[in-house]
């Protein structure tokens, strides 16, 4: 064990002493992107860093194995954090975990796991992988069963001050994020009403993961507290736009942003662009894990600023990678946008196969398709064909059967999760089929 | 010449054990020390100091830079960086790499430069050993409301707890102990992540952007972006 991580052992324990931590929750995701956690006593913390927590797996979704259900939870001191919504004299704190087997090697069910791995394999290629979402939710009063989501903003159930109060909601998340080492870069109310957006200030891909498992639970807490609900659901209102998770990507060597480069018009380098072609040709790989439910679908399609067709553009919102224009002379802002994602997804899992797909593209030196400027909703399905430009899955079934194909997907999650989610997900869609809805019933029942 | 052995510094050090680097030393240096009574144990990095420390610890270490200077920074900074730091540590540096000691003044307790002249060298150990805790630290960094109470690892400003992880602690540790400095991105990650860490160099701005939201608005600017260089803590010497 090396000198700091000795120190920094110390640090955490010293501080749950000093702090009077009474709580220090061990927080880490199945694969379906749940956040789980499970408490100990402080007097157990000196333990759980040096030997881990040992816990039976097999009631986590994607962690089932038929014999050795136990695993163990190692905390990252890195991440250690006071949680700063309780009660200072009953003071909690939270440390993400890396799971692992008993003997200590990475357990492959575990999604952060999996992206240390991916991310260790852009290490080894000499980049660091830089990531910044832009978070969308909705508010709604507390939902009841089997009824329509009630929006904050139209007065019922909030009267007059229902804006104030959304908005006094966002505050208050914002100032907790920043208390838990998540800044903010900016935030504001949607069009859609009820809707709202955080953007989060880049971080290395890991600590973003983990910063997005934490800005979910946090915003759903806060909005707890007020008896209001929360919800990351890609889809929810018919007619509304749906809520996306946007992805600032970029590739940095040491000090230099790998995207940029002073000598093309669009400032985008050619590692950018392999990216870009990489993104693009895997890109219905890869929609499963961004996009994970049936729900999400609903969202990518015509008319709501969210992608349909993988393409690419300067300055085009219709297109599944944007190229947005940075502040001048800022190189380390040059950056491209991935617009397809939902809040929904797993942070870890997604990250990974994003990764993936990008250093393919610089790996095999893949050229990067013509930008495609033009607003493609208005072009015929052989319009587009001549361009060369696909669609994105239209449903859950159609991304699992893409994913089911690709080596690259199964190589970037490993075997363990690839087949799992497969599994699972093609579960999901076989309920959802199954399913008669309002929609069916309302066209056919009395007419057919 | 003649070397007394005599003059080695106290009677416990007769049963301790100094850690040198690098393994195996240069000849004159393992002379100097045999005759100048040492016990000495060479070692190529901080794992294998580790492995073969004697269970009362190092009594001292002499870390010769020249050849490797990357490796022996190494090695000082995990025989300080831990539970127990380690006493009386003397780094040898040639003249050229005088600035490398720059902000590295917590990793050492005196130097020599190299190549040495065995009686220089004779002479600062015998000096380093006579000190008792010489690198003893002080136990708290203060500015303006900021409080860091180096041996709780504790946090305030203003007399209110900061909550911090502990890089942004070490970072702000760094920082405040350089006020008025103007610190590149480059030397915060060596001199305060040391190399070993992933995220490359964007994790400082990172962490000073998380470190100026932990502070809050008032005393955000305690932290100023030098444009194009990197930061700097506090009010700079020059300004009014």
């Amino acid at each position: 064990m090396s000198g700091v991580n000795e120190q920094q052992r110390d640090y955490v324990l010293r501080t749950v002493e000093e702090r009077g931590i009474r709580l220090v929750r061990l927080w880490f995701t199945d694969v379906l992107g749940n956040l789980k956690s499970f408490a100990i006593s402080p007097a157990e913390m000196e333990n759980a860093m040096n030997d881990g927590m040992s816990f039976d797996g097999s009631s986590i979704d994607g962690y089932s194995r038929v014999q050795e259900s136990d695993v163990l939870a190692i905390p990252d001191a890195n991440t250690f954090e006071v949680l700063p919504w309780v009660d200072p004299k009953g003071a909690e704190a939270r440390v993400f975990c890396d799971i692992a087997h008993l003997d200590g090697t990475p357990f492959d069910g575990d999604p952060r796991q999996v992206l240390r791995r991916n991310l260790d394999r852009s290490r080894k290629a000499g980049y660091s992988f830089y990531v910044a979402p832009d978070m969308e939710y909705f508010y709604f009063a507390p939902p009841v069963a089997g009824q329509q989501p009630e929006l904050l903003d139209e007065g019922g159930f909030f009267d007059l001050t229902s804006t104030d109060i959304a908005s006094s909601l966002r505050k208050e998340t914002i100032r907790t994020l920043e208390t838990m080492s998540i800044p903010v870069e900016y935030s504001f109310h949607e069009d859609a009403p009820s809707q709202h957006e955080i953007d989060l200030r880049h971080t290395d891909a890991l600590a973003m993961a983990d910063s997005v498992m934490t800005f979910r639970f946090v915003v759903k807490e806060i909005a707890a507290l007020h008896n209001v609900h929360a919800t990351f659901m890609p889809k929810p209102l018919e007619k509304i736009q749906g809520s996306g998770m946007h992805l600032h990507l970029s590739l940095f060597t040491g000090e230099d942003n790998a995207f940029h480069s002073f000598d093309d018009p669009y400032n985008l380098s050619t590692t950018a662009k392999q990216f870009m072609a990489g993104l693009l040709r895997h890109a219905t790989e890869i929609t499963a894990v961004t996009n994970q439910t049936v729900n999400s679908y609903k969202r990518l399609v015509p008319g709501f600023e969210a992608p349909v067709h993988v393409s690419w553009a300067r300055n085009n919102r219709s297109g599944l990678i944007r190229v947005p224009i940075p502040k001048r002379q800022n190189e380390s802002a040059t950056r491209i946008e991935y617009r397809s994602p939902d809040p929904a997804c797993n942070p870890y899992l997604a990250f990974s196969v994003i990764l993936a797909a990008g250093l393919r593209g610089i790996e095999e030196g893949y050229e990067l398709p013509a930008e495609a400027d033009a607003n493609l909703f208005e072009m015929d399905d052989a319009m587009l064909a001549k361009l060369g430009i696909a669609q994105l899955p239209q449903s859950l079934s159609e991304a699992l059967r893409a994913m089911e194909g690709s080596s690259l997907v199964a190589e970037a999650l490993g075997d363990h999760i690839f087949e799992w989610f497969l599994r699972n997900k093609r579960n999901e869609w076989r309920d959802y089929k199954t399913h008669i809805s309002q929609f069916e019933l309302g066209r056919y029942l009395r007419s057919l | 010449m003649t070397h007394q052995s005599s003059y080695n510094s106290a009677g416990d050090l007769v049963d301790s054990m100094v850690v040198v680097f690098p393994s195996p030393p240069p000849v004159d240096l393992a002379r100097t020390l045999d005759l100048a009574g040492y016990r000495w144990k060479a070692v190529t990095s901080g794992a294998e100091a580790a492995k073969n420390e004697p269970t009362e610890g190092w009594a001292g270490a002499i870390v010769m830079c020249d050849d490797d200077p990357e490796g022996g920074w190494a090695l000082c900074r995990s025989l300080r960086k831990r539970d127990a730091p380690v006493q009386r540590v003397l780094v040898m540096v040639t003249g050229a790499q005088l600035p490398d000691m720059e902000l590295r003044d917590d990793l050492f307790d005196d130097f020599c430069l190299a190549p040495f002249h065995p009686r220089e060298l004779e002479a600062r150990l015998r000096h380093l050993f006579w000190t008792e805790l010489s690198g003893k630290l002080e136990a708290l960094v203060e500015y303006g409301g900021l409080v860091l109470n180096l041996e709780t690892y504790q946090a305030s400003f203003g007399g209110q707890p900061l909550d911090l992880t502990y890089m942004e602690y070490e970072l702000l540790k760094f920082l405040a102990q350089n006020p008025g400095k103007v610190l590149s991105r480059e030397t915060l990650l060596s001199r305060v992540w040391g190399y070993e860490y992933f995220g490359g160099a964007r994790t400082v701005d990172v962490h000073i952007r998380r470190l100026r939201a932990k502070l809050g608005e008032e005393h955000a600017n305690l932290i100023q972006t030098v444009r194009s260089v990197g930061y700097r803590f506090g009010q700079s010497k020059w300004s009014v």
